[in-house]
């Protein structure tokens, strides 16, 4: 059904182009959505059901440890996530993190990005090292991180605070995962950010250099704007990942000391408190979060007009 | 406005290859001077020399007098136009002209002011706030050109500005360019790959050929006295004929039939080689000196040679007729001219055992047919096929040919 009206709608739309193409376009747009198909099922399957399930499941009190108690509360449990306290004050941990990590990965990943894309020699070599840590499992490097931390044996902890326990404090502790994100993930933004890069022609440099352009307003003037879709992509992809994040807390804090972010608690709530209504509220409210992210972002997108900016490549 | 003197600038790159001999050139102030070759010959790299886009390797850049080889290409005020147009996608039409402006902090008045009188000049004043993407062709390059003259500088570098343009168009764009230089008398170098440019469009043209300077000269001097094959080869179309040649006594054989030697020739030869003995030369004929032998005058006969040869076919072009014959024999060879093969694909130069010729439209010449023609023999040129020199030169320069 929805196929064929996905179908019919373009062509009602453009009456000239109907009389030529249509035939062959609603084949080949048929052909379009039936190959699309197994992909779709795929993906209802795995990702709406949860989805649609974990709303069902926010709308109820549904603790495991008092399962007789089960019952549709409406908004209730909305209500109590968002009027507590630890709520928040792990909302306000997410978005530290996620804020504090993804500006220094931009700028961090954007310096290796421009290392990389000129480097002459040694170009493989140079890129390979770089990507390194985001090839190691993270939970792998989160605890190598907790033993570079541990006071006394700990390198890190011995160099830096050989009279402190960072990881035992919430600020120390912050820092400490703000960093592990930032080492684990900047080799990604880089990779993002060296495919927008590649999208720079030289000549609009080189006509930069000639217009009187230095080297910063070459990057702030051309190579920005040209490349900001590049730029808007990775930041969309790591911000919406930091804001989910959960194995250096995990594995550095456990969420101790107020280092908790919503992932955390909502694990904590979920699979430690077996609550799966006040679990499944806080899952949604994560969705919701990310998903406005998300929307703030295409929205944007939308005003860069990607496409209709690449008329100096031909 | 400036003069630019190359003084024996060089370019060697790091692996040895070496993409610019010893260029000595001196540009006027105001002067329209064209770089051309063909790919590969040292022009491109010449011009971002003087943008200061590539590094000197050895020599000498003055602009205005001064040494600007260690100078950014922001600082030696000249303004480029490339052959990508390289306008900034982000940026209006209006932006993009007004760039180079802002970048030099000026007043935003003054800027306007500026761009809008470019504008005018170039015809994009209804385009200003529309984006390179939403225009054609044309309009861009016009841009690419109008973000140049905004600034008035010392010099305008242009690199094949016209190459992506349609056939008709570029024609245009040709005129709109000379125009415009005439007009604002700025020192222009401008690199082409395209001889009908570079003859149409320059004050004076230098030939490169795989790094060294070929010959320097306005366009009529080069048509008229190449100094080699290659220059003989590469400017004109249809380019010159060239047939292998044999100098005796008092006269050369050609595969069109044995030529008298004429005073003027008989002298290039005493001149260029040891007396006597048969001696090995290529002789070039443009097709313009050629005429169907029924219609030369009786004035003219006698400083000529006639043949007869079986007519390939014949091109009309209503001022006159391209008609080519089939030679029998050997085809010239020479370095000079492989090259030339090399960088037509073929297409260009006349096809083996041909002859181009162009005669007058009333001409009746038929394919198929033999026909009688005519060769002006005062026109003709004798090349030694060894290094390809022209010998029939009269000013004759030593030491121009870097071989």
């Amino acid at each position: 059904m929805s196929v064929q009206e996905k179908v019919r709608i373009p062509a009602r739309r453009s009456p000239r182009t109907k009389a030529v193409l249509s035939e062959g376009k609603r084949q080949e747009r048929r052909l379009g959505w039936l190959l699309c198909a197994p992909a779709a099922i795929v993906m209802v399957a795995v990702t709406a059901y949860p989805i649609i399930y974990s709303v069902w499941l926010s709308l109820q009190r549904y603790d495991l440890k008092f399962p007789d108690q089960k019952e549709f509360v409406g908004l209730a449990n909305y209500a109590t996530v968002l009027s507590n306290g630890y709520w928040w004050s792990a909302f306000g941990v997410t978005a530290l993190i996620t804020v504090i990590s993804v500006t220094a990965e931009l700028v961090l990943g954007m310096g290796l990005a421009l290392i990389m894309h000129k480097t002459v020699v040694g170009r493989g070599l140079v890129r390979t090292s770089a990507l390194i840590p985001y090839g190691i499992v993270t939970v792998v490097a989160a605890f190598s991180w907790r033993y570079a931390w541990t006071p006394g044996t700990g390198y890190l902890a011995n160099l830096v605070t050989p009279d402190g326990a960072p990881l035992t404090e919430r600020a120390g502790a912050l820092a400490i995962i703000v960093l592990a994100e930032i080492w684990k993930t900047t080799p990604f933004m880089a990779l993002l950010l060296m495919a927008g890069l590649a999208l720079v022609p030289d000549d609009l440099l080189k006509a930069a250099s000639m217009d009187g352009a230095s080297w910063w307003q070459r990057f702030t003037k051309v190579m920005l704007p040209v490349m900001k879709p590049a730029v808007l992509v990775a930041l969309l992809f790591r911000t919406l990942d930091a804001f989910r994040v959960f194995d250096n807390i995990y594995v550095l804090t456990a969420g101790a000391n107020e280092t908790s972010s919503v992932s955390m608690i909502a694990y904590n709530n979920l699979m430690k408190g077996l609550n799966l209504g006040i679990g499944s509220t806080m899952s949604v409210l994560i969705f919701l979060t990310v998903a406005i992210i998300a929307f703030i972002f295409v929205k944007l997108f939308g005003t860069a007009a990607p496409g209709s900016d690449d008329g100096t490549r031909r | 406005m400036a003069d630019i003197v190359l003084d024996k600038v060089s370019k060697k790159y790091p692996d040895g290859t070496v993409a610019v001999h010893d260029v000595d050139l001196e540009i006027a102030d105001g002067e329209f001077i064209i770089l051309v070759g063909p790919s590969g010959c040292g022009k491109s790299t010449t011009l971002n020399m003087i943008a200061g886009l590539e590094d000197i390797s050895s020599g000498e850049l003055r602009i205005g007098g001064e040494r600007v080889n260690d100078r950014a290409p922001k600082d030696r005020d000249i303004a480029m136009v490339f052959q990508s147009y390289a306008l900034y996608p982000n940026m209006t039409v209006r932006e993009n002209m007004a760039f180079p402006l802002r970048l030099a902090k000026m007043d935003r008045k003054v800027v306007d002011e500026k761009v809008g009188e470019a504008a005018r000049v170039l015809e994009l004043t209804d385009y200003l706030d529309r984006r390179p993407a939403n225009l054609s062709g044309g309009q861009r390059q016009r841009v690419a050109m109008g973000r140049a003259i905004v600034r008035s500088p010392k010099a305008f570098l242009m690199d094949e500005p016209l190459s992506n343009l349609d056939a008709k168009l570029r024609v245009q764009m040709r005129t709109q360019v000379s125009r415009l230089q005439k007009q604002l008398g700025t020192t222009t170098v401008y690199v082409t790959h395209d001889q009908t440019e570079a003859m149409t469009l320059g004050d004076r043209v230098v030939v490169m050929r795989g790094g060294y300077i070929q010959q320097v000269g306005d366009p009529q001097t080069l048509y008229d006295q190449p100094r080699n094959l290659f220059v003989a080869g590469f400017i004109g179309s249809p380019a010159m004929n060239f047939l292998p040649a044999e100098a005796e006594e008092s006269l050369l054989r050609t595969p069109l039939g044995d030529l008298p030697l004429t005073d003027r020739l008989r002298a290039s030869l005493a001149r260029t080689g040891p007396a006597g003995g048969a001696r090995q030369l290529i002789v070039g004929v443009r097709p313009e000196h050629f005429e169907d032998a029924a219609l030369v005058e009786d004035s003219q006969r006698p400083k000529g040679f006639e043949f007869t040869a079986p007519v390939d076919l014949v091109e009309s072009m209503g001022s006159d007729k391209y008609v080519y014959f089939t030679v029998e024999g050997q085809r010239a060879s020479a370095a000079d001219l492989e090259d030339l093969a090399a960088d037509a694909g073929g297409a260009d130069l006349p096809p083996q055992d041909s002859l181009v010729t162009r005669l007058s439209a009333e001409s009746r010449v038929r394919g198929g047919a033999d026909a009688k023609v005519w060769m002006n023999l005062d026109k003709l040129h004798l090349f030694d096929p060894s290094d390809g020199r022209n010998i029939t030169l009269t000013e004759d320069k030593p030491g121009a040919h870097a071989d």
